[in-house]
């Protein structure tokens, strides 16, 4: 169990809302997480922007990386975050100036403050989660690796 | 999380109606393989960069259903279905384990376990160190600095003992080890071992999950809580993996990486994958679990009480009986029953336990329990044969002990074939 709890309806609502994620601390590796997520989400349809100020300039997966939030000029629906704690407070306050509708931190980022700033910006804010693993509970692919979904429905549509 | 109750996510939990054909039975995926949409789709699935099915040593759609449902009512974030509760512990502790290393286990275990652990592991250089497990202190002396994990089962079978989880959970943690619970014969109907601070669950899924005695299975479940590279103890899960490009298993999949390496690594390499016929019918067994443990154990208490009044009977060990030894555990632990597992003692010994199991005729004498079928077997002339005396009659299995396993038939049917039994 993560530290946080969160309705498969609220993840779900925030999973279809979002066409366009800036994800920050993004890498070229491709056995580090934020690329193996990237990859996921970019196969699933979302739009990427890479954020690391190391890389930028440079391509991943075919999309051009930027240094920060604030070098982005078009509309960024949620920021996923793959840094510290302590750093995903001021991202935070970056996803809040750049009109940003979602803060996400990865598994094992919490920070509450920013978490409140965030909330009282009126963005929706998870923690502590990754969204491949949470698009793969809800669409059922997690199920292929025994995750529990923690939905029943009598219904065979997809759920995000 | 949806509030769904216990009774109604063993029916659901997990099914779906398939999503090309709306079957509301699970389907029996009896297939090996399955196809790559493109090489970049193989090549996601095979560097684990997408959940996917390529193999049914690995995965399978039907076992799915099943490791999600275990995972469920246990409180777990994953699940692994394999082909047997043996099983299920080879890939833990091949998880867990380098060679040289040690790991602590109740000294009061199913017999096959004690010689598993004891026996045939040491060909892997791993260690086991006992513990009576009737006293927790006991755990604590047996730690080591290469003591990697601690394992005990909810009810030890087959002395019916309850064992205090929670405590061991600590002891363990204490230690910066994480705690296995076998809950083979309390079920998650009875127990779930993962809110008394277990970190792994592991079933054979044999008994009481699949309940009929007709499929061989094993689940393990991952409760998500323990932090795998706070030491470098576990380097399976906190270290590069050469097979999977340097990835760092903990690192990338969190609070499942568990249940992924066990999957991945374990699973994959040394193969006891489950047959999905085996899966889909422990879920059919699971769809009436509830029911079936509530009536084995109100059976197994009033089997309990005749065999503890009866004269050719010197002592019961059930710990629903309130002046059992096990009662106030059992009261914390399994409030709704003792399980449907328990020994007594029969007067004349060795010689008195052989005359019982060949007298019986409605209870089957056979090498199983949590069937819907009561059993009885006489372990010193069977399960625990290989271990010796006195290993015997500490894993609550001497000479005079018989072990039955109570069955959902009318309870006055099981009681009068022990009592003509008893009385040949």
């Amino acid at each position: 169990m993560t530290s946080q709890t969160y309705s498969p309806e609220l993840l779900s609502r925030v999973l279809k809302e979002t066409k366009t994620i800036a994800l920050v601390g993004a890498s070229a590796d491709g056995r580090k997480a934020s690329y193996i997520v990237m990859k996921y989400m970019l196969s699933k349809g979302y739009e990427i922007i890479p954020v690391n100020p190391r890389e930028a300039g440079n391509e991943i997966l075919g999309r051009t990386v930027v240094a920060s939030l604030t070098d982005i000029k078009t509309p960024v629906d949620m920021v996923d975050i793959f840094r510290n704690s302590n750093a995903a407070g001021a991202i935070a306050d970056e996803a809040i100036a750049i009109g940003a509708k979602t803060v996400w931190m990865q598994i094992g980022v919490v920070n509450e403050e920013a978490a409140t700033r965030a909330r009282k910006a009126g963005l929706t804010v998870i923690m502590d989660r990754c969204p491949k693993v949470e698009y793969s509970r809800l669409s059922g692919e997690g199920g292929w690796m025994g995750l529990p979904s923690n939905i029943i429905t009598s219904k065979r549509a997809r759920r995000v | 999380m949806s509030d769904y109750g216990f009774d109604t996510l063993a029916i659901h939990a997990g099914a779906a109606p398939d999503p090309t054909t709306g079957a509301r039975a699970t389907p029996i995926y009896q297939t090996t393989s399955f196809v790559f949409d493109d090489v970049d789709h193989a090549a996601s699935l095979f560097n684990l960069q997408a959940f996917g099915n390529i193999y049914t040593r690995i995965t399978n759609p039907t076992n799915a259903v099943l490791e999600e449902r275990v995972a469920t009512l246990e409180g777990g974030v994953a699940g692994l279905a394999v082909a047997s509760g043996h099983s299920a512990q080879l890939l833990v502790f091949h998880t867990l384990m380098q060679p040289g290393d040690h790991f602590v286990a109740a000294k009061q275990l199913y017999g096959g376990s004690i010689t598993q652990f004891g026996q045939s592991f040491k060909k892997f250089d791993w260690h086991v160190d006992w513990a009576d497990i009737t006293d927790p202190k006991n755990v604590k002396a047996a730690i080591g600095p290469k003591t990697k994990a601690v394992f005990i089962e909810s009810i030890a079978n087959p002395g019916g003992l309850v064992v205090d989880i929670e405590a061991i959970a600590k002891i363990a943690h204490d230690a910066g080890i994480p705690l296995i619970v076998d809950n083979t014969l309390a079920s998650p109907y009875l127990c779930k071992p993962l809110s008394f601070g277990a970190d792994i669950v592991l079933h054979s899924a044999t008994k009481f999950l699949g309940g009929h005695g007709n499929s061989m299975g094993g689940i393990i479940v991952d409760g998500g809580k323990f932090n795998w590279s706070a030491s470098d103890k576990y380097p399976t899960l906190s270290e590069p993996n050469e097979s999977y490009h340097g990835m760092k298993i903990h690192d990338t999949f969190g609070d499942i990486a568990f249940a992924i390496a066990c999957r991945v690594l374990a699973l994959r390499d040394l193969g006891p994958a489950l047959s999905p016929m085996n899966a889909f019918m422990i879920l059919t067994g699971i769809e009436t679990l509830p029911l079936r443990m509530a009536r084995h154990v109100e059976n197994a208490m009033k089997v309990a009480k005749f065999l503890k009044s009866h004269p050719a009977v010197s002592w019961v060990s059930y710990a629903g009986l309130a002046d059992d030894k096990s009662h106030a555990l059992m009261k914390k632990y399994t409030p709704k029953g003792a399980g449907a597992v328990f020994t007594f003692g029969v007067k004349g010994g060795y010689d008195a336990g052989v005359k019982l199991v060949n007298s019986v005729n409605l209870i089957r004498h056979l090498a199983n329990v949590g069937d819907t079928r009561s059993l009885v077997i006489h372990p010193s002339s069977t399960t625990h044969r290989q271990l010796t005396e006195e290993q015997q009659i500490t894993a609550g299995a001497g000479p005079d002990v018989v072990r039955l396993s109570v069955g959902i038939e009318d309870a006055a049917d099981i009681i009068a074939d022990l009592d003509q039994a008893l009385k040949a």
